[in-house]
């Protein structure tokens, strides 16, 4: 399916592409608008992310490639992230992610068959203080018990 | 104890209330002097980086090249994917206006027209936050053309943020720099180094947000004042991070070479249960760990933990007590050196996942003493042989724990320990080996 920026996109490109001295610096920033737009980097976005920085499609693919937080397949409406490293994990983190799963029905780098919710089992996101946590989106939830972060996965199924 | 780096003035993440507590004159008062003469006085302060080598910071910046006919940039390391590292968020939620007053003058020692801030990308909110506080500053003439007017200089400067998109080598400074310019974030060889060869191939520095936000306290109440504060050979406060088993877990910002003790047991309030602490890692998981029967006394600056073979790197001290699974730590750590290795180089790339997949075995009950021998060569020859220091990071939290930890992973691979019982701190003090035998 072919991709094209929005309007409005194609301005925060413009505005993106004053802060750095080349086009390519831009590609980072260009593909979270892309991914924001279409909520996962395809290959069609790739191609138009390269000719609009006039880079080479590899150059993209290389970056998305590269970078965890680009996805490369559609994800749930609710993208679930539950930190396992060290501190989280000696506070209860794998509990708490079993029951994650458990409920959601899915594992690591899953999406659930209604495209509600995804899960993924990411790295230190800096909870370490305030561990454990899950992050949804883009929003942290803190200082978690297994039951609080079954509330939360709760309201979220709730909402839709 | 003052708090400089986040002071308790209420809503000081304000435009407002930072100008009214004397924000935005640190950065006149150096425009005043020569970029020179403010390199020294941070030179003579002795702030060393926070980010994890703790090197002088005004070393760093004289570093710069004085007359070249290219861009000079600045970068703002915000990356903070370290395990156990969450103090930059503090920074950017709290205190947002003296890092940005700290670049400014920073801007000008180094003759930088451009600064990024490099912050991590799962830091959503805090990038808003920093957003909101550059904002700010532009529109009240602190960033920018407007800003010859505001200090009385004709030196101005830009400010931008850059978001990073979930990969933990971009903390390291070359790094950061190919993420910059729009590439996969494969670390350079050095030399050449930033100062001479960085962003676009201009002269760059580098430096950590926490080191930055000391900027302006130091310009303001002078070099001599912040040279006075902790340890004289590592001065200043620490925002300290403490995590895993202790009651009140937090960032704490405290002077240089704070007992650990003192951090565990008055500050985070102790173990709970008041349990023993089996083991402390003091910098970030990356940093060598020390025993629990160990940290009596031991001070938490960059010196004094090299005295006792581990190092400060970001201050994020992990505690674990008596009944923590240290073969699960550890296998959890592999797990994620394995998973951020970029994969340039073969030790690395491969020596990480070999180190994992041994770890796992141990934690399946399927180890054997001989591959607590094979953790150890694997990881010394990852060690010194990749481009980076991700190979140390990955390396040294398995060389030190086996090494310093051989006694638990000797019973817990005869199976001899029946957790959580048997896995006493007392019970190892007699096969103790002295902790600066095994240091590097």
């Amino acid at each position: 399916m072919e991709f094209k920026f929005t309007e409005e996109n194609l301005q925060k490109i413009n505005s993106v592409l004053t802060k750095y001295p080349t086009k390519k610096a831009a590609v980072m920033p260009v593909l979270y608008i892309a991914q924001e737009q279409n909520g996962w980097i395809s290959l069609e976005v790739m191609k138009e992310v390269a000719s609009i920085l006039e880079i080479s499609q590899e150059d993209v693919l290389g970056v998305v490639t590269f970078y965890t937080m680009y996805h490369q397949k559609p994800m749930g409406k609710y993208h679930i992230q539950v930190c396992t490293n060290v501190s989280c994990m000696l506070r209860g983190a794998y509990p708490l992610y079993d029951k994650v799963r458990e409920k959601l029905g899915i594992n690591n780098g899953g999406v659930t068959e209604d495209h509600q919710f995804s899960l993924e089992e990411v790295e230190c996101m800096g909870s370490c203080g305030t561990a454990p946590m899950i992050a949804v989106n883009e929003d942290f939830y803190e200082n978690l018990t297994v039951e609080k972060a079954e509330e939360i996965l709760e309201s979220f199924k709730n909402k839709n | 104890m003052e708090r400089i780096v986040l002071p308790e003035i209420e809503n000081l993440h304000l435009i407002d209330v930072y100008v009214q507590n004397q924000g935005y004159t640190a950065v006149k008062k150096a425009y005043s002097q020569t970029p020179d003469e403010v390199i020294d006085q941070v030179k003579k302060s002795g702030l060393r980086g926070r980010g994890g080598a703790a090197f002088s910071a005004g070393l760093k910046w004289s570093f710069m090249p004085k007359t070249t006919n290219k861009p000079k940039y600045l970068c703002i390391n915000g990356d903070e994917s370290e395990p156990g590292s969450f103090k930059d968020r503090q920074i950017f939620e709290y205190n947002p206006h003296q890092l940005i007053e700290g670049i400014l003058i920073t801007c000008y020692a180094i003759g930088a027209k451009v600064a990024y801030i490099y912050i991590r990308g799962e830091y959503h909110k805090w990038i808003k936050l920093m957003q909101k506080a550059v904002d700010d500053a532009y529109a009240a003439g602190y960033i920018g053309e407007k800003m010859k007017d505001n200090f009385g200089s004709d030196f101005s400067c830009d400010i931008y943020i850059h978001k990073g998109a979930g990969a933990y080598i971009c903390g390291e400074e070359s790094s950061l720099m190919n993420s910059l310019e729009g590439q996969r974030g494969y670390p350079r060889i050095k030399p050449p180094f930033p100062a001479q060869n960085g962003l676009w191939g201009c002269p760059t520095t580098i430096n950590n947000v926490e080191t930055i936000t000391n900027v302006p306290p130091i310009i303001n109440k002078g070099w001599e004042w912040f040279s006075k504060i902790g340890e004289p050979k590592h001065p200043g406060t620490i925002l300290y991070g403490i995590s895993g088993h202790v009651n009140k877990p937090g960032v704490y910002e405290l002077p240089s070479g704070t007992l650990l003790t003192d951090l565990i047991y008055k500050y985070a309030g102790g173990v709970p249960g008041n349990k023993k602490v089996l083991c402390v890692i003091p910098g970030g998981s990356s940093m060598p760990p020390i025993r629990g029967d160990q940290i009596e006394g031991v001070k938490m600056d960059a010196e004094s933990l090299k005295l006792v073979g581990s190092a400060i790197g970001t201050a994020g001290v992990m505690v674990m007590d008596e009944d923590t699974d240290l073969v699960k730590v550890l296998a959890r750590i592999s797990k994620f050196y394995h998973h951020e290795s970029c994969g340039q180089c073969t030790p690395c790339r491969e020596g990480t996942g070999w180190l994992e997949k041994i770890l796992n075995r141990l934690v399946r009950g399927e180890g054997t003493s001989d591959d607590l021998d094979l953790l150890i060569s694997v990881a010394t020859n990852i060690e010194g042989n990749t481009i980076c220091a991700l190979g140390e990071a990955a390396a040294w939290p398995v060389r030190f724990m086996v090494t310093r930890f051989r006694d638990y992973f000797e019973e817990r691979v005869k199976k001899n320990i029946s957790l959580p019982v048997a896995n006493k701190v007392h019970s190892m003090r007699e096969t103790a080996i002295p902790l600066a035998d095994v240091s590097k």
